[in-house]
């Protein structure tokens, strides 16, 4: 309907894009009947997600053209920020951004470093970035997913902690099971999207690649593939988060630093 | 006034506190406490709910950091001693016995375990015997009554083999009836009277030195010989128990 008023690709996408808001906003209307406030957080999120994307996009068209190793200085400025917004999950955490950038770049930057140079990830930037993306910001939910978790079983289990340390246990075994929890509990979305692949979702990726008039079965082999990546560079980011974060979570004195009220 | 008698009475000294203070985020939380315990005797340390008891007890084996001061532990710096040793020698039960999943054994394990150490099963069933739960080995800890999951707490950290107890409000958490067998057996464990089960002579303590925590006067009379009352994170008054516990003269 809205492409026989718009012909004008631009137009169509903003026409689109209101469509698609207005189904948002819907919900957060239904949400109101129910006495829950979305309004505030879901308006400025639509805005800032459709300012930031468009941003992007620009930028994207810019580069187009600009060499293919300034791909590397996007995807650093990408896991930065990335760093800084999963460190957001697990406020109190002694050095979350720092520990959050470096699995990041840790998970994701060489799992794409390692898919570009064995030829999976084709190196034109408009190729390399946006599949970079996904790899980073998968890897960032994960993060976040897994120290918000740690975080939260070390806070709920303080006592436990502290007796197995009273019991002569180094800080390392006194949270071992509180931190394969959590590496586990992170790795439930990447390891779901891998099982229902097909069945309950068509990824993103595949449905551009279908859209742009890519070969079914290649599209679907690639939509694989990408997951595959995104299901390596998750775990392995929350690996190395989990342990570098367990490190800082005690003094050199085995005494737990983060407990419940504990100073951010 | 914050100086124990303690230290004038007794010759030797297992464990003594000097000029102990701790502070978080500029408050004040102890300050100047220091005393000693003698070899085989407990001190009780007495106070309102706030006034740093907990967090005293936490400084003794090193769980918090002290921000002046330290604790000599048989004349030895404890900062000098690795964390892990001076948590074997310096062994804690808390208000709850926050016991691990898992069997009775497991538990009792955890201590040994972590210096790569194996309790025999007689050594677990001696521990058992000793804190009046024979034959529990093999239970599941999510079966335990809250007095039965105390005394396991308690074997667990005789399995250490410490050299000094520290005793947070440890029947406070439990019912009446509980709590009376609790009190025995800490009196067991400090060799005040002779073993409460009938049928394992074996055991043999050697009295421990211990510092108790409890808000509860008449406890403290019945397990310790010397007292410090804390108030605001200070040391009031210390010294042998029934002077420290003697009624003010209401004038003064």
């Amino acid at each position: 309907m809205l492409k026989t008023l718009f012909h004008d690709p631009l137009r169509l996408g903003l026409a689109q894009a209101g469509a698609a808001a207005m189904a948002a906003l819907i919900v957060v209307f239904l949400a109101r009947r129910r006495g829950i406030h979305l309004e505030k957080e879901l308006g400025i999120a639509l805005v800032r997600g459709l300012i930031q994307i468009v941003a992007v996009g620009s930028v994207l068209l810019l580069l187009l053209r600009a060499p293919n190793w300034t791909s590397i200085f996007l995807l650093t400025a990408m896991i930065v920020a990335a760093g800084a917004t999963s460190a957001g999950r697990a406020k109190g955490m002694p050095g979350a951004f720092v520990v959050s950038t470096w699995a990041i770049a840790c998970g994701a930057g060489s799992i794409i470093a390692l898919m570009t140079l064995l030829g999976v990830i084709d190196t034109p930037i408009t190729t390399l970035v946006p599949v970079g993306s996904m790899l980073i910001a998968n890897a960032m939910n994960t993060n976040g997913l897994a120290l918000n978790r740690l975080r939260s079983d070390v806070i709920a289990h303080v006592g436990e902690i502290e007796t197995a340390l009273a019991l002569g246990a180094d800080g390392k075994s006194a949270v071992a099971s509180y931190v394969q929890g959590s590496f586990e509990a992170s790795l439930i979305p990447a390891i779901d999207s891998l099982r229902s692949l097909g069945i309950v979702w068509i990824p993103g990726l595949m449905a551009g690649m279908l859209l742009s008039g890519a070969r079914p079965l290649y599209a679907a082999i690639y939509q694989f593939v990408v997951l595959a990546m995104i299901f390596a560079s998750s775990g392995l980011t929350s690996l190395v988060s989990t342990l570098l974060i367990r490190a800082r979570v005690f003094s050199s004195a085995d005494q737990l630093m983060l407990r419940p009220g504990a100073p951010a | 006034m914050e100086l124990s008698s303690a230290t004038h009475l007794v010759n030797s000294i297992a464990l003594r506190v000097d000029n102990l203070g701790r502070t978080v985020s500029g408050k004040i939380l102890l300050e100047n406490i220091s005393f000693s315990v003698p070899p085989r005797e407990t001190v009780a340390i007495v106070g309102p709910s706030g006034s740093g008891k907990s967090t005293l007890l936490r400084l003794l084996n090193r769980l918090d950091e002290p921000t002046t001061g330290t604790v000599f532990l048989d004349g030895v710096d404890y900062r000098e001693l690795p964390p892990r040793e001076l948590r074997r020698r310096i062994g804690m039960v808390t208000q709850r016995p926050y016991l691990f999943p898992g069997t009775v054994a497991d538990n009792l394990q955890f201590g040994p375990r972590q210096r790569e150490q194996t309790l025999s099963d007689t050594a677990i069933e001696r521990l058992l015997g000793s804190v009046g739960l024979p034959d529990y080995a093999l239970r599941d800890v999510a079966n335990l009554s809250g007095g039965e999951a105390q005394r396991v707490s308690f074997a667990r950290t005789l399995a250490n083999e410490p050299e000094i107890l520290l005793l947070d409000e440890p029947t406070s958490a439990l019912d009446e009836s509980s709590k009376h067998g609790i009190e025995s057996l800490i009196q067991t464990i400090l060799g005040k009277k002779s073993d409460l089960v009938p049928g394992s002579d074996e055991v043999q303590h050697q009295p421990l030195s211990c510092v108790l925590v409890t808000h509860d006067m008449a406890q403290a009379s019945r397990l310790a010989q010397y007292a410090i009352a804390l108030a605001a994170g200070h040391i009031v008054k210390s010294g042998r128990i029934e002077e420290v516990f003697r009624v003010e003269d209401p004038v003064s």
